[in-house]
């Protein structure tokens, strides 16, 4: 009776004794894991003001320079309206924005691959638009349901060198794999592109149609085949870690957050510096445009150390 | 049998161990959740929030004053200030008992915090929120009663305290830097009011309702000694229009609010009806407006002064976009030129009243000025 006691309590102490050790264990461990995991490749956020503020003028203009953007706007005919609003607003703020579309629509320009499958379609995309980046560093990949602030995408990216592996947006997790979502844009620097087209070579593992009965959807295969070439995805954000890449509309994202308390609904909504919102209509994309480009309040004033110019030929912005 | 039962006791002893000892640290906290990274986002308690507000209001007689101009994080905001004091704007907003969860309190949350001294006019005395009571009915017929009483409360309890005299809906929303900016060019001693013009009825035009107008100190002086010497009264229910007529009788102008592209400011719409809307060639619109009317993106000036019908997630988005969303280093198209009251920064401002003053007379005036306003809320 007393030894089965006693065995119990011996049992006892060094069952916690155990589960102290094991714990420390996890905790020192995945501290240090996730801590680096975060620090290298999980969350980016712009360059610092202060940072910002004691450049010189010949790194400014340097940067000004690399940090310009080609846009691959993926259509389809089907979304014409969304097409011809894309033309019309966003796009004319990248360096050098081309359309990629499944088949020619009579209406607008656009770079015809005669593809009807998405991941085949981007490929080749992908790989036009890196022969023909001319000396453009930096790529953003959306389709016309997307509206995007392409200045502020040059602020998230402004510090980053694009001979790096970048690939950057709302990041999702599925299963093992984190991959960048596509409606909310995806960002890729030139090595990056690089890699990856080195990648499309790889029929197995970077194959251009799934052996699958299923479609994987493009985004996914996308962050398989950056993987393997050792990209990762990395969720941008601002200096508060509010997301940068927004998969919804700034109406939806504003009702959201108008439950509890509406008077936070602006200030919990999104980011001063939002990079991209999708599933808006083409009527509310040019209210964006208005609302970004245009209104403001009088006497309000940001004086960033970099300047970018309005778009030629314009009168939206 | 005596050690099987010994050391299956040790194991039993064992897992209990564990267990006991993993629950006591999850309590603590100290074994890491798999749980994301929360974001900063603070959210507050009720008494935080109150005390917020004190900081950035003061409520007295019924009114809001506006103690600091709201200033947003990393922003410049020298300009706004100095026409901030220099122009100072009374806002009354229209509503009623019914709308005050609706819709007044969206604006109370949002563009009212801009201006020097905000009232928010009702058919009932509410000290919390605070509304002021008009001894009105509420209902479409009454919204001319309701506009006359109101511009006698603000001149009456007000007069003193803002240079301009702001008429809105609480389904309107308001860009009052904008305002300063426009209304820093004109003397608050001049007798003009602005708004959205529209052309029929009146000869010189009038302003829409919704869209909002505003008064000068001088033409809300004459309005008053309108009323009282009869050449305005009551004419109809139609308010805008019934204003626009008495303004034209007392010598008040109709001005011209468009900016230096001849862009409209004031807006009897939302945005989106401005800038991509068609209007079909049949709708009213196109005969009212004074000025030829632009649709798409030259309709509407970059410094928007108003939209109407802006129901209560549009006044959030509206101030998202004006307020917070920007481009990062992106140089305007259009750059205003500086309104010419900003020259002279040195001068006094005139009929300044200071707050701490205003805490002084407080006491000894109240008394006096609520019998006053008994009375002449009586006579109307």
């Amino acid at each position: 009776m007393m030894s089965e006691g006693s065995s119990f309590m011996k049992g006892m102490i060094l069952g916690g004794i155990f589960c102290l050790v094991m714990s420390f264990f996890e905790t020192f461990n995945s501290g240090t894991h996730s801590e680096g995991h975060e620090h290298l490749h999980h969350h980016l956020k712009p360059v610092s003001k202060d940072e910002l503020e004691k450049l010189s003028e010949s790194q400014m203009s340097d940067w000004t320079l690399q940090v310009r953007v080609y846009c691959l706007i993926m259509v389809t005919p089907k979304l014409l309206v969304h097409w011809a609003t894309a033309n019309d607003t966003w796009s004319k703020h990248c360096d050098k924005s081309v359309f990629y579309t499944s088949e020619s629509s009579k209406a607008l320009e656009a770079v015809d691959l005669q593809e009807q499958d998405e991941w085949a379609r981007l490929r080749k995309a992908i790989k036009h638009a890196y022969e023909n980046a001319g000396d453009l560093r930096w790529f953003f990949v959306a389709r016309p349901t997307t509206f995007a602030i392409i200045e502020n995408l040059k602020y998230l990216v402004l510090d980053k060198d694009p001979s790096q592996p970048f690939y950057i947006g709302h990041t999702e997790k599925s299963g093992e794999l984190d991959y960048v979502e596509y409606d909310s844009g995806i960002v890729l620097s030139y090595e990056a592109m690089r890699r990856l087209i080195g990648m499309f070579k790889d029929e197995d593992r970077c194959p251009e149609r799934g052996h699958a009965l299923w479609k994987t959807p493009e985004e996914k295969q996308l962050a398989t085949c950056l993987k393997y070439s050792g990209v990762f995805a990395e969720n941008g954000e601002d200096a508060q870690g509010k997301g940068l890449f927004n998969k919804k509309s700034v109406s939806s994202l504003i009702s959201d957050n108008m439950g509890q308390n509406p008077a936070d609904a602006v200030e919990a909504c999104c980011s001063d510096m939002a990079i991209t919102f999708a599933g808006m209509s083409p009527s509310q994309m040019q209210v964006l445009m208005y609302g970004v480009y245009r209104l403001r309040p009088y006497g309000h004033d940001f004086h960033d150390s970099l300047t970018f110019l309005p778009p030629k030929d314009s009168d939206n912005d | 049998m005596k050690a099987l039962g010994a050391r299956s006791a040790f194991y039993v002893g064992f897992v209990v161990g564990t267990c006991t000892l993993y629950v006591l640290l999850r309590q603590v906290g100290f074994t890491r959740n798999v749980g994301s990274v929360e974001p900063e986002a603070h959210k507050k308690s009720p008494l935080e929030m109150v005390e917020e507000e004190n900081k950035n209001w003061k409520k007295e007689r019924l009114a809001l004053f506006n103690l600091n101009h709201p200033h947003h994080t990393g922003e410049d905001g020298t300009l706004a200030d100095a026409l901030y004091k220099r122009v100072r704007i009374l806002c009354w907003v229209m509503t009623g008992p019914n709308n005050l969860e609706k819709k007044a309190r969206h604006v109370k949350a949002t563009w009212s915090r801009h201006c020097n001294i905000v009232v928010f006019i009702s058919s009932v005395d509410d000290p919390d929120f605070p509304t002021v009571g008009l001894n009105t009915k509420e209902g479409r017929d009454q919204l001319y009663w309701k506009t006359i009483r109101a511009f006698h409360y603000v001149m009456d309890k007000h007069g003193d305290e803002a240079d301009w005299f702001l008429k809105a809906d609480d389904d309107t929303y308001v860009v009052v830097d904008n305002l300063r900016w426009i209304l820093a060019s004109h003397s608050p001693e001049d007798p003009v009011y602005f708004g959205r013009r529209f052309k029929p009825y009146v000869k010189q035009g009038y302003m829409s309702g919704g869209a909002g107008y505003v008064l000068s100190k001088e033409a809300l002086r004459r309005f008053v000694v309108g009323f009282r010497t009869k050449v305005c009264t009551h004419t109809s229910s139609v308010e805008d229009l019934a204003l626009g007529q008495c303004m034209e009788k007392i010598g008040v102008v109709a001005g011209d609010s468009r900016d230096t592209l001849e862009r409209e400011t004031f807006h009897p719409f939302v945005p989106e009806s401005h800038l991509t809307g068609t209007f079909p060639k049949t709708f009213w619109y196109w005969n009212y407006c004074y000025y030829p009317i632009v649709q798409g993106p030259q309709c509407c000036s970059d410094l928007a002064v108003s939209f109407h019908y802006v129901d209560a997630s549009h006044m959030y988005l509206l101030e998202y976009y004006t307020y917070h969303l920007r481009a990062f280093g992106y140089k305007y198209r259009y750059q205003p030129p500086e309104p010419s009251v900003i020259q002279d920064l040195n001068a006094p401002a005139p009929d300044k009243v200071e707050i701490g003053d205003i805490e002084e007379k407080l006491g000894a005036e109240e008394q006096e000025g609520e019998k006053k306003s008994l009375e002449h809320n009586e006579k109307l």
